[in-house]
């Protein structure tokens, strides 16, 4: 007769294997009032550990300015989209919720107004160094309520990069500052026409390059179109999302002209999903591309040990401030992201977690985090510290552009606006469609997407 | 050896029976529920019940309609036509073929089976693109090159999904071709007829049930194919390669509607049953 489990005996593995099963999920990490927990980012490449040593060496201060507490990390290797999936998922559930996150500011007020956050006014009220950040990085961290739920530890900016060997083929000033788009646009025909087989201008545009686009290219030009006291995105004033400007079709004109003209990249390169690797990998240091429009971190790509190393590109590459549309007042324009330290609504330790925030906001400690990221001081004092500014060249100037810079208005529908944009860009940059045809497709969609919430101006 | 009552025989199957409720019947409950909901990943305080709202959209969505389209023209011209009858004609070849030609075809198509998706994909995009090896080919033959994932998108990742997916109809129909008794294709033979008679009234009425099997499994494994699209195009340019999966995906993880992405996966289970449908019908007709 064929051995076989008793009855008795399948009832008592099945209730254990249940038990085993539900405490798995349900005993959290069984630590004490004196641990916190920390997620946050981690590179998915394996060689970059800047975050990792950089945290490390403030938990050890933090552990010994705070005898008898522990920090534990709980990294994410991820890419950027799917990292805020994951997180979004550990937030939702206090087993699951760490004690202080890591948060892109892209997302922060789609996950303040989910409640997955905790509203910081009563910890910076008390915190002296608060008053160091600059205002606009502030408010990248607001919610609607006018409560605060993050602290910034950096940002960046945008602007123009050029190459100094292209220039002098072309007959074009080493000392480059365009005034107006037009201004940009003829030095692009300039190159076009002395030096050929160089693409003259590049600018992101498409979904393949998602956010890129929106961002790097599309707001860069139209924050760039009025006088910079209203955001021509969203009206702040309603809650609404502008749909129909002038501004819109202006923007969406320049990206136009470039592909039209062929002063850009051939548009099939131009619609790769990896054609950011090539620009900064091989355009850039090859001499194959003569103005950039891209952002304040491309030095990291370059830094020994990296894929490119390409020590001198500070000699090669000049900069320039993006101008406004006519050059009208202030004359420049950035756009900022940046990341936040964010406390859980769940969170099971929040006041030791703030404190863990004071030590990693440090200045010392800020001034090491910026510059070991080449990321861009949003601290007045470290901004003004020669220790910092001439760290790694380049900084200055994009620590000069905070000044000037916009933060995207991040509600919860700004994926679904950012996506509307990038396929209105990639109509007019293929010609599959005229201007009009494409802003009144991208007005249609944001009327669907936030649910009829436009303002027409 | 005395029964016990009906109630006390099933208590072994308790626990298979209790695993299979928590992991597998409560994950797909909830997603069901899930699909007549608002939910958001983020974005949002309380997700509300909402009927059927997120299919009604879907049916207006230009965006999934295209999806739609696409997915058919993928499954058609990947899995139907060509894994099948490629695997069909490699079996068939494969035969006759001298051992050592075997053993090389064999090897090579196995191994394009075994590689992960995502490494194939990249294989296939540097296979592909403008600096690629498929217009350095047509360099060397003095034949006009083109950006192949920019120009025909759904062609590229359809031959992508063919040169993954072949192996295994190629292994499916070997197994059948040798289940067909040689007498009766040698009478077949000593009654004069050809090469395509002998295909069309003995071979494929033979290994008919192995058809039906091969085309249900290779439809379901192609509706759900992702990696290999997001590796080589994103669903781009635009939206000209955006398959349902990858549909999905946008919307479910990029824009956060995982009520919306998740009655789109339900549609798409449906795609796959009437496939799976017309198979089974295929399946049940006796030769």
């Amino acid at each position: 007769m064929p051995v076989r489990p008793t009855a008795a005996l399948s009832a008592l593995l099945a209730t254990a294997l249940c038990a085993a099963a539900l405490t798995a999920c349900g005993s959290g990490s069984g630590r004490g009032p004196d641990t916190i927990k920390v997620s946050y980012k981690q590179s998915t490449d394996n060689s970059v550990k800047v975050m990792d040593t950089y945290l490390d060496g403030v938990r050890k201060q933090f552990e010994r300015e705070h005898p008898g507490k522990k920090v534990e990390f709980v990294p994410i290797k991820a890419p950027d989209a799917e990292y805020y999936t994951k997180l979004q998922q550990m937030l939702r559930s206090p087993r699951t919720a760490p004690d202080l996150v890591y948060e892109d500011t892209f997302l922060i007020n789609s996950d303040i107004t989910s409640g997955y956050l905790r509203p910081l006014d009563a910890y910076l009220a008390k915190w002296p160094d608060w008053k160091q950040f600059i205002g606009t990085a502030k408010a990248a961290a607001r919610g609607r309520d006018g409560r605060t739920y993050g602290v910034p530890d950096g940002t960046d900016t945008r602007g123009l990069w050029f190459d100094r060997r292209v220039f002098a083929k072309a007959g074009l000033p080493p000392h480059w500052q365009p005034k107006t788009w037009d201004d940009v646009l003829s030095a692009a025909r300039t190159i076009k026409r002395e030096v050929p087989g160089v693409v003259p201008l590049n600018v992101y545009t498409g979904k393949p390059a998602g956010e890129r686009s929106t961002m790097q290219t599309f707001e860069m030009l139209l924050y760039g179109t009025g006088d910079g006291s209203a955001d021509p995105l969203y009206d702040d004033r309603t809650g609404k999302w502008v749909v129909g400007s002038r501004a819109f079709k202006d923007a969406l004109a320049f990206v136009e002209t470039v592909y039209r003209e062929k002063l850009g990249p051939d548009v099939s390169d131009a619609l790769d999903p990896n054609f950011s690797t090539t620009v900064a990998g091989e355009l850039l240091p090859r001499g194959g591309l003569g103005i950039a429009l891209d952002g304040s971190w491309l030095p990291l790509t370059w830094q020994p040990g990296s894929g490119h190393p390409w020590p001198d590109w500070s000699r090669r590459l000049g900069l320039a401030a993006m101008p406004t549309r006519h050059g009208q007042a202030p004359g420049k324009v950035s756009m900022s992201g940046g990341w936040t330290w964010a406390v859980p609504a769940k969170a099971a330790n929040p006041d030791l977690a703030f404190s863990f925030v004071r030590t990693l906001q440090t200045k010392d400690n800020a001034r090491k985090w910026y510059i070991a990221n080449a990321g861009i001081a949003v601290r007045e004092d470290v901004a003004a510290d020669p220790a910092y500014t001439t760290a790694q060249p380049g900084l200055a100037f994009f620590t000069g552009l905070v000044a000037h810079t916009h933060y995207r208005p991040a509600y919860p529908a700004y994926p679904k606006v950012s996506t509307a944009v990038q396929e209105a860009m990639e109509g007019v940059t293929t010609g599959d469609l005229s201007v009009a045809k494409a802003a009144s497709g991208y007005d249609a969609t944001v009327e669907d997407v936030t649910g009829g919430r436009v303002v027409r101006r | 050896m005395r029964r016990g009552h009906p109630a006390v025989r099933a208590l072994p199957l308790a626990p298979a029976l209790v695993l299979l409720l928590l992991f597998l019947a409560g994950p797909i409950a909830y997603c069901v529920w899930i699909a007549f909901t608002d939910l958001q990943l983020t974005g949002q305080a309380h997700s509300s019940f909402t009927g059927l709202a997120n299919f009604r959209r879907a049916l207006r969505d230009d965006a999934f309609l295209n999806a739609v389209r696409l997915t058919l023209v993928f499954t058609v011209l990947s899995a139907l036509v060509g894994q099948n009858t490629l695997g069909l004609a490699l079996a068939a070849l494969m035969r006759r073929a001298s051992k050592p030609v075997r053993t090389l075809t064999g090897g090579v198509v196995i191994t394009a089976w075994v590689l992960p998706e995502v490494v194939a994909g990249f294989l296939l995009y540097a296979f592909f693109r403008r600096e690629g090896t498929l217009n350095a080919v047509l360099d060397w033959l003095h034949l006009p090159r083109q950006n192949w994932l920019f120009t025909l998108p759904v062609l590229a990742v359809s031959f992508a999904n063919v040169w993954r997916g072949t192996a295994f109809s190629m292994l499916v129909y070997s197994a059948a071709l040798d289940e067909i008794p040689a007498e009766i294709t040698e009478a077949a033979e000593v009654d004069g007829a050809g090469g395509w008679r002998r295909l069309w009234h003995i071979t494929l009425p033979m290994i008919r049930r192995s058809i039906g099997t091969n085309l249900m499994l290779n439809t379901l494994q192609t509706l759900s194919v992702f990696g290999l699209i997001w590796v080589m195009t994103r669903g781009g340019p635009g939206s000209r390669s955006q398959t349902l999966p990858l549909f999905m995906y946008e919307q479910a993880f990029q824009n956060s509607m995982i009520g919306y992405g998740t009655a789109v996966a339900l549609l798409l289970l449906l795609v796959g049953s009437l496939f799976s449908v017309v198979y089974l019908r295929l399946l049940r007709t006796e030769v």
